[in-house]
């Protein structure tokens, strides 16, 4: 799979270690969330067939994290984008 | 038909002609005490068990495809109980005994051979581990040895004992470990289950519940109609969230590629099983002579049944590295399968929260040993509502509990279990 990543264009997937699903962006608050709302956020998976957001570190490079849109059933991917801007557009960071 | 050397043999002087069609095509009735969906090696053992010890016979599997076309039929065969956990290995070590008499149980050739399977030890601290582990072993009544550098050089002269990075010093040896003639055991099982009545029906795929009113599920849909059901008991590996997502469930599951791959067929040169963990590579030899090798999942979630060339570069450098023959082969054939990767690296068999629902998954790419105690401990479950005793840690509520079953300790991220 070849990652095209926004700043340095495309990059072989081996180059970066994979995370999981985007929703691990959305950490619940430690203070005011409860203990259940941890466990889905820690444990429970969407795991879909089908289109799939995802968090990628570009350990091998700039040491950026991205968020891909990829096919699970094809592995065709059809967006890339910082986790920073994605972050910031869901009001999770300044 | 009980088969025999003699049935063989008296076939053999009558020109092959007697052999019956090794399992019946029924139509599905309209109800069963139990509906399992997925005719996987885990839905077939679970239907044989339970027909053949709990006495519940109006059973039917439903099953998208063909027996023996899921993760049964493409795995690599391993068999051993060489865990750690209390929650694991007595387990591991009930499908092992079952392993062993399961050819004479079922009047089936599985081909079992216990072959041994040996794990290569590289550094003090790794000596420290598998020692413990050893014990662990012995502990729940299964067989164990830490061989010393002229124990494995004996064992397997031809590995690469200088490797640089990875110095062979030892080796942890299970020899009850060894490998099984995986899609044997899938019709074996279908046989013995079809044989008590059991209805296997192949190209019928689920398709979602039927729920009555007050939520408790009742039956399935499939491609050949709704049929009712006592109790569902979901057994489908790699597709476990789409299946249950159906009952509105999420799971703590990702779905990942695991591969494999087998080389051309050789004379026979590698006493057993094989693990190089330290540089992600295992292998076997079958008894075709074609050597069986793999390593890593690819890491990402899929559900396409192939991997991505990384992780066969990494597998091949692997193979190279410690066992340097190995680049005399050529590679055959290679394929993927998917699995159900867990939280915690650890299966469940399980009750759930919705009536009438049963859940079995989460055996990312460690299934295959456990096919006999997962029907086995499923079937009990379906039968008693109980779990069996050496199943009773794996609940899907374990997380919630605070109660992870995790033999690497490397927490709630699927691809590094
Ligand atoms: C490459 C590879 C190597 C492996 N090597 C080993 C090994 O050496 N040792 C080991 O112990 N384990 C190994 N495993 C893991 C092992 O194969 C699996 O954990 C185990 O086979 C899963 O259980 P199963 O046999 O029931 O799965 P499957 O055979 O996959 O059965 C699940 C069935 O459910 C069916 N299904 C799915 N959705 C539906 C639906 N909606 N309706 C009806 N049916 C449905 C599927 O068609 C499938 O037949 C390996 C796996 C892979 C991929």
């Amino acid at each position: 799979m070849i990652i095209n990543h926004p700043l340095l264009g495309p990059r072989d997937a081996a180059e970066f270690v994979y995370k999981g699903d985007v929703g691990l962006i959305d950490r619940p608050d430690g203070m005011s969330d409860d203990l259940d709302t941890f466990h889905d956020y820690a444990y429970l998976r969407d795991n879909p067939a089908g289109e799939h957001q995802e968090l990628w570190y570009h350990e091998q490079g700039d040491r950026s994290w991205l968020v891909v849109t990829r096919s699970t059933l094809t592995h065709e991917i059809t967006k890339v984008e910082l986790a920073r801007d994605v972050a910031r557009a869901r009001g999770r960071s300044s | 038909m009980k088969y025999s050397a003699w049935q063989v043999f008296k076939e053999g002087l009558t020109g092959n002609k007697g052999w019956k069609p090794v399992w019946r095509e029924p139509e599905p009735k309209a109800e069963y005490d139990v509906v399992i969906v997925g005719g996987g090696g885990h839905g077939l053992s679970t239907a044989y068990y339970l027909a053949k010890e709990f006495g519940v016979t109006n059973v039917c599997v439903v099953e998208k495809g063909w027996l023996g076309g899921g993760n049964i039929g493409r795995n690599t065969t391993i068999i051993r109980s060489n865990y750690l956990l209390e929650g694991n290995q007595p387990f591991y070590e009930k499908s092992l005994k079952l392993w062993e008499g399961l050819e004479q149980d079922f009047n089936y050739n599985a081909m079992v051979s216990q072959r041994s399977i040996i794990n290569l030890i590289h550094s003090d601290a790794q000596r420290d581990a598998f020692a413990r582990r050893a014990n662990a072993m012995r502990l729940s009544g299964a067989d164990s040895e830490i061989l010393d550098k002229a124990g494995i050089m004996k064992a397997c002269p031809f590995l690469d004992f200088d490797n640089a990075r990875f110095p062979i010093q030892g080796a942890l040896r299970q020899k009850r470990g060894g490998t099984v003639r995986h899609d044997a055991v899938a019709w074996g099982y279908a046989r013995g289950a079809d044989e008590r009545g059991v209805d296997i029906l192949q190209n019928c795929e689920m398709t979602g519940f039927i729920r009555d009113k007050d939520g408790a599920v009742v039956g399935v849909e499939t491609a050949k109609g709704q049929i009712r059901a006592k109790k569902v008991a979901v057994c489908v590996a790699g597709s476990s969230s789409r299946v249950m997502s159906m009952a509105g469930m999420r799971l703590p599951i990702e779905s990942h590629v695991l591969q494999a791959f087998v080389s051309e067929g050789l004379k026979p040169i590698i006493p057993g099983v094989i693990t190089f963990g330290a540089g992600h590579f295992y292998v076997s030899q079958s008894d075709k002579g074609g050597l069986v090798f793999g390593g890593d999942i690819d890491g990402y979630n899929t559900y396409a049944q192939r991997g991505n060339l990384p992780v066969v570069e990494d597998v091949c450098e692997g193979g190279m590295a410690i066992m340097p023959m190995i680049g005399r082969a050529r590679l055959l054939r290679m394929w993927g399968g998917i699995m159900d990767m867990s939280m915690d690296g650890s299966p469940f068999i399980t009750k759930t929260d919705i009536p009438g629902l049963y859940f079995n998954g989460g055996w990312c790419y460690g299934g295959f040993k456990a096919t006999p105690a997962s029907g086995y401990c499923y079937a009990h479950l379906l039968a008693t509502d109980r779990m069996h005793e050496v199943a009773t840690q794996f609940r899907l509520d374990r997380f919630r509990r605070g109660l992870p079953i995790d033999e690497k300790g490397q927490g709630a991220q699927p691809n590094l279990h």
